[in-house]
């Protein structure tokens, strides 16, 4: 995989050009550095966890105006930001958080909305501990990076409850048709960009809302979706069409498309094949991959059950196995439907966990157990062939493997029984074969994922592109965007190479 | 939104959906399903197509009456719209000439069997069928069937049809009788019927592909909700099916699935019963 770790020219050049505004140099020299880095990073205001363990409102409150302004008065203006650089869709992240500095709040989601369409979607999912505010100059001289994610999302906040979306004029059409298969988080990126140049762009959707990951998986307290339909609603108005409970492969071949005019297809259909451990059991009664679990609850809104008419298990010793994101929203939805034990079952130690840290810590606030070091061999069914508890065994960390994260090795002779009576297994998933094998031609990589050009998204098959976790497997929200800002990039460049032709 | 052309009533319990879907029926083949919510509160239920229309650009499905969401089905009336359908989903039946084949139906089953059976007839197969009924009025489609089928079987319980009892009973007789002319079985309906016919065939040995009907969610293999075990081997019906060997399907494990949300189903029945009769 080629991550890219230098800003291009054009982005340096950019970056500068702002940098140098006459702005921001008074606004730079207005407080000392030395003052701004006193400053203490503004805490995030949550609810209660004894209160939001209950129910699925959103546990994050956002920011206020006022604790957003000193929040962006600590970021020192870097010369050389090195934030950007930890950002997959490269959002001018110093001139947005000087534009807050100055209250110019509008000014400054325009300023993000530029290079990324969701600001408050990834305001709220975006690993920023790891991306951008990893690279924090600030980070390095005091240990505590600038909020960049938390301002992100109070300025989209700012600008929705305000009323004050912008919507920018049409661009004059181009006539060409493109197909955006999958309505996730790397079709929509792709839908809004293209259809910010003039194209015309259909994003086709098996499902019946649009979101993809956003909708059916990540819950509701953490991303509510009145803003996953405020983002999506943006995109309609941009003029960008949606076609829902539609499979393409199935309702309709890329070929079949091909036939109705569309000139350039981008495949973000994700990571819709759920990874099991094939051990004895699995398929019980109680056991549910997570993505059915969450999809029960999110998109089928089995949480308001029986209003709703999908059920889901209300399990009252809930294990969720897994140590990902995925894991942290599945356990936590448990606990919220009633479970009195909501436990991780985690093969590595707490430190290997992939979830975000912010997951993790809420996860600990809200009551769920964590066992590490310890993975399931073999569940165990009542006579209903439902699960009733699980045998586990323990294990302990041997030498690093190819992802660098020490190896769990089990221990014999550890096995122990656990009782519970549901179980998620939150391990992963791989990429949706449906595409793949209703496109023959189409080159796919040994796991199922398909196979493009890093630096153009580009297919094996001409003018088809791809991205986010159909191309990766199970990775992030924010990736996916990455790759949809590319692909659409080079779906321009290609849609106007064939008017030379 | 897709629009109902057409409900109706064909025996007591079950009920024939026509619905306005184009690009379902330009493409669909026997053995496919679609997914149907009736309203914005329903499950997406899985629904085998049972006919379909090409020209006129409808899909035509078969259902039985068993929880809120197929209640509610029943209420539709020509004109209402569905806020989901999609399709179609699942690999069609491989149909191919093989001489003698044998579709058998029961309950819905009896409409889902139906396209399964024409197109055997329409590759040059002596299609036998084989209905299985409580007794002889709930079989529906009979002029239909007559038309593609070179006979016709009824396992029933009523005197009219000499009370020959469940379908295997019948389905053993005639294989006794057709001296392994039969070289396949179709076979569509409850969990128990195609059971049960899986274990009529297998002493002859004649291959029984069983429609499976196991609990599903998107429909598109992204879930897993329908996992059954077939050989030993995981499979999702959604993606991998809906049609299988009989000979190799864990019935118990399909049994036990099926049942998963029998206590919801009762408990969501009488909300919807409050809400809607109050």
């Amino acid at each position: 995989m080629v991550e890219k770790n230098q800003l291009s020219p054009e982005v340096k050049e950019k970056l500068k050009k702002e940098y140098l505004k006459e702005w921001r140099l008074a606004l730079r020299k207005s407080v000392p550095v030395k003052e701004r880095m006193k400053i203490p990073r503004q805490k995030m205001p949550e609810r209660e966890p004894e209160e939001r363990n209950k129910d699925f409102f959103e546990v994050n409150l956002g920011l206020s105006e006022k604790a957003a302004r000193l929040e962006a008065s600590r970021c020192l203006d870097c010369a050389n930001p090195q934030c950007v650089l930890g950002c997959p869709v490269r959002i001018d992240i110093p001139t947005f958080i000087k534009l807050i500095e100055k209250g110019e709040f509008i000014q400054s989601v325009r300023k993000i909305k530029e290079t990324n369409s969701l600001p408050a979607i990834c305001g709220r999912v975006c690993p920023q501990e790891t991306q951008c505010e990893a690279l924090c100059n600030l980070k390095k001289a005091t240990g505590v990076p600038v909020a960049i994610g938390n301002l992100e999302r109070f300025v989209s906040d700012y600008e929705r409850l305000h009323g004050e979306v912008y919507i920018p004029p049409p661009a004059s059409p181009t006539g060409h048709k493109v197909a955006v298969i999958g309505a996730g988080p790397a079709g929509l990126t792709v839908a809004g960009e293209l259809v910010r140049k003039g194209h015309q762009v259909t994003v086709f959707e098996a499902l019946h809302e649009a979101g993809g990951v956003l909708v059916y998986g990540i819950p509701e307290f953490r991303l509510p979706k009145s803003i996953l339909e405020a983002e999506v609603d943006y995109l309609k108005k941009l003029g960008v069409e949606f076609k829902m409970n539609f499979v393409v492969g199935l309702t309709a071949t890329l070929d079949d498309l091909r036939e109705e005019g569309y000139e350039a297809f981008f495949i973000g259909t994700g990571a819709g094949l759920p990874n099991f451990m094939r051990i004895p059991g699995e398929n019980l009664v109680g056991v549910y991959s997570a993505n059915e679990y969450l999809t029960r609850v999110n998109l089928m809104r089995a949480y308001a059950f029986p209003e709703y008419d999908t059920p889901v298990f209300r399990g009252k010793k809930a294990a969720v196995i897994g140590g990902g994101n995925v894991a942290m929203d599945a356990v936590r939805t448990a606990k919220r439907l009633g479970a009195k034990e909501a436990t991780i079952v985690y093969r590595r130690s707490r430190k290997e966990m992939p979830a975000r840290e912010e997951e993790i810590k809420h996860a600990e606030e809200e009551g769920i157990k964590f066992h590490f070091l310890t993975a399931p061999i073999r569940y165990i069914g009542d006579e209903h062939h439902r699960v009733k508890a699980m045998e586990c065994i323990q294990m302990k960390l041997g030498e690093p493997d190819s992802s660098g994260r020490r190896r769990p090795v089990p221990i014999p002779g550890s096995e122990f029984i656990m009782e519970v009576d549901l179980v998620v297994v939150a391990i992963g998933q791989s990429p949706n074969p449906l595409i793949p094998q209703t496109t023959p031609e189409l080159k796919v990589g040994k796991w199922g994922n398909v196979e493009v050009d890093w630096e153009t998204m580009a297919t094996s098959v001409e003018g088809v592109y791809a991205g986010g976790d159909i191309i990766r497997g199970g990775a992030t929200v924010i990736l996916a965007m990455g790759d949809g800002r590319i692909a659409a990039r080079e779906i321009d460049k290609y849609l106007r190479s064939l008017e030379k032709k | 939104m897709a629009r109902i052309v057409k409900r109706e009533r064909l025996v007591p319990n079950i009920h024939c959906l026509e619905i306005e879907a184009p690009e379902i029926a330009r493409k669909c083949q026997p053995g496919q399903f679609i997914i149907i919510m009736p309203d914005e509160f329903g499950e997406r239920i899985p629904l085998t197509v049972a006919d379909w229309d090409r020209q006129k650009g409808t899909v035509t499905c078969v259902f039985l009456i068993v929880g809120t969401s197929t209640r509610k089905l029943s209420l539709l009336q020509s004109g209402d719209e569905v806020p989901v359908v999609v399709g179609p989903l699942g690999r069609a039946v491989e149909i191919k000439k093989l001489g003698t084949v044998m579709c058998i139906g029961g309950c819905y089953g009896i409409g889902a069997i139906y396209p399964v059976a024409r197109a055997l007839k329409e590759a040059g197969n002596k299609v036998l069928t084989l209905i299985d009924v409580k007794a002889d009025y709930l079989f529906y489609w009979k002029d239909k069937f007559a038309q593609i089928s070179d006979k016709i079987f009824i396992s029933s319980r009523d005197y009219i049809h000499d009370c020959q009892g469940y379908v295997p009973r019948v389905l053993k007789k005639i294989i006794k009788e057709s001296r392994q002319e039969i070289k396949r079985v179709y076979s569509s309906g409850c969990t128990y019927l195609m059971y049960t016919c899986a274990q009529a065939t297998k002493p002859a040995g004649i291959k029984t592909l069983v429609s499976l009907n196991p609990i599903m969610v998107d429909g598109t293999g992204m879930c897993g909700a329908c996992r059954i075990t077939v050989d030993g081997q995981t499979k999702f019906a959604c993606v991998d099916g809906p049609d299988f060997d009989g000979h190799l399907v864990d019935w118990d494990e399909l049994f036990a699935r099926r049942k998963s949300y029998f206590d919801e189903e009762i408990q969501s029945l009488c909300y919807w019963e409050k809400k809607t009769f109050p």
